[in-house]
């Protein structure tokens, strides 16, 4: 079994109702996220667009989290999905220096490495992770990938030609889709990130673990 | 390409987390820099004894105090970065042989473990015999402590900056930098002026590759990689260029231009000023290149 995800961009709008229903079911604390919606608007007025990007852990095949933990406080589980011990974590942050995608961070309430576990808790009990379920909109597709007649493998055969991980060049093998990306969208360095007041919230950085 | 990207399509991003600020600081640039004393004073021992077996035999003791002291400072900043410190020996109960993390703990201990043998023999043995065997295989172990970090830097596949196998090189030439900055100042004018030329050439020399392969990266990282010409921005006019070339001035080009002055002129006063000179850059150095690949958003 190999679990993975696929998001349709083209069904995402941007609700956030996954980001809560993950904070609210992994108790993830205040200032941390494991899973979040990017808004990035293209364009100038009045032709302009908004894209909506839910990021979460892409599961890799091959980790360079899982890699770099001295511990293997990360470790495969028999499904695929990365899981982290944080029993056994040091909290050496190698793993943040390590994901090329920000999925890791220092959780300050235990100080130690958290992330995305595909809700691995819930998928032991053969429940759907909380975002599956809080989208309203079904945008988030999940599933075991190996399985040729599972609704994320029809979906990514129905889609061939328009599905896309995030920096296929690292070697991660991201057990993580997306339908309808671009650059925008999935490429940090394709928009412009400000500091300062955008929308609802102030955009800018957070120390580490709650010290430092 | 990225700048070609937003210019084209005015893409802002409107709504986002906060994103974690440096992670790895200036605890990690003080264990980098210690690291560099603690075994470039072993490689300039072990070069000094060979060469100068006795006009250099003073160094045994207080080179390896030195060691002693850098090395312990180095696992002290390593253990007090760690969020959960109490837990340093979940690297020895729980190892996991991947990560470039528990092969350098284990081979820092056994460094600490050779080098502890190499200062019972000197001082309480008196046996220089044994100190210099000993000596033999702690400068091998000497290698890969010097390049574990390297390894580690190699495994954050995130920083695009830090590339192996310049990062090796690197790690290689700051030991050395270190190590004969710090044997000059040990040393002072117990040694002949035939000692200080040699040092100062290892310092020089040292200091002209380590200076080119940073020259080197900043011209030519951007043409292979878009990360890495983001990250550069932050030295090439942005919030970190006058650390850089802080950094660059007193690590290298200062050191350079001393060495040349003294061998030329046959006066080895200079090369003190030179070595503080080299040790203070070379943490500005470090600490630069640490951090800028920190600053870029991941996702
Ligand atoms: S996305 Fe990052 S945290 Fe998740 S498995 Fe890949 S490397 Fe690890
Ligand atoms: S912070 Fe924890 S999970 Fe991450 S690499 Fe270090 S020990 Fe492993």
């Amino acid at each position: 079994m190999q679990l993975g995800f696929l998001v349709d961009l083209h069904l995402c709008m941007g609700c956030k109702g996954c980001e809560i229903a993950c904070k609210v079911e992994n108790e993830v604390p205040l200032s941390t996220w494991r899973l979040r919606v990017k808004y990035v608007d293209v364009g100038s007025f009045p032709e302009t667009r908004r894209t909506f990007t839910p990021l979460r852990c892409n599961h890799c095949a091959n980790a360079p989290c899982e890699r770099i933990c001295p511990v293997s406080a990360l470790h495969y589980l028999e499904n695929g999905i990365v899981n982290i011990d944080k029993e056994r974590c040091i909290g050496c942050a190698g793993c943040v220096m390590a994901c090329p995608y920000g999925a890791i961070y220092i959780d300050p309430q235990t100080q130690t490495a958290d992330k995305c576990t595909y809700c691995a808790h819930r998928i032991a009990s053969a429940m759907m992770p909380s975002c599956v379920v809080a989208c309203p909109v079904e945008a988030n597709i999940f599933g075991d990938i190996s399985d040729p007649m599972s609704s994320i493998s029809k979906y990514i055969s129905s889609h061939q030609g328009n599905v896309q991980v995030r920096k296929p060049e690292k070697g991660t093998e991201p057990h993580h889709y997306y339908v309808g990306g671009g650059n925008v969208t999935l490429n940090p360095l394709a928009s412009f990130r400000g500091e300062g007041h955008n929308l609802f919230n102030n955009l800018t950085h957070l120390p580490v673990g709650g010290h430092h | 390409m990225a700048h070609e990207i937003i210019a084209a399509t005015n893409a802002i991003v409107t709504l986002d987390v906060a994103l974690p600020g440096i992670v790895w600081g200036w605890i990690i640039t003080m264990n980098m820099w210690a690291k560099s004393i603690g075994t470039g004073i072993i490689f300039l021992t072990f070069f000094l004894l060979k060469k100068y077996p006795i006009e250099t035999g003073f160094i045994r003791f207080p080179a390896v105090v030195i060691s002693i002291v850098t090395i312990h400072l180095f696992l002290f900043f390593t253990v007090i970065d760690l969020h959960q410190m109490f837990r340093f020996w979940h690297i020895f109960f729980y190892p996991h042989m991947t990560s470039a993390i528990t092969v350098g703990a284990w081979m820092a201990t056994g460094f600490v473990g050779l080098i502890l043998g190499m200062a019972y023999f000197i001082y309480l043995k008196k046996d220089e015999a044994m100190y210099d065997k000993l000596l033999n295989y702690t400068v091998v172990l000497a290698i890969p402590v010097t390049l574990y970090t390297a390894g580690l830097m190699a495994q954050s596949t995130a920083r695009e900056l830090w590339q192996m196998p310049t990062e090796s090189a690197q790690m290689i030439l700051a030991a050395l930098l270190a190590g004969s900055a710090t044997m000059l100042l040990m040393g002072g004018n117990k040694f002949s002026d035939e000692i200080k030329k040699d040092l100062g050439i290892i310092l020089g020399l040292s200091a002209l590759a380590a200076f080119i392969l940073y020259m080197a990266e900043i011209i030519f990282g951007p043409m292979k990689a878009e990360e890495v010409a983001a990250v550069l921005e932050y030295i090439k006019g942005g919030e970190y260029t006058i650390m850089f070339w802080m950094g660059q001035l007193l690590a290298f080009i200062v050191p350079m231009v001393l060495v040349c002055m003294s061998i030329t002129k046959k006066s080895y006063y200079l090369l003190k000023v030179a070595a503080i000179s080299a040790l203070i850059g070379l943490w500005i150095s470090k600490h630069v290149w640490l951090v800028i690949p920190q600053l870029l958003s991941m996702s």
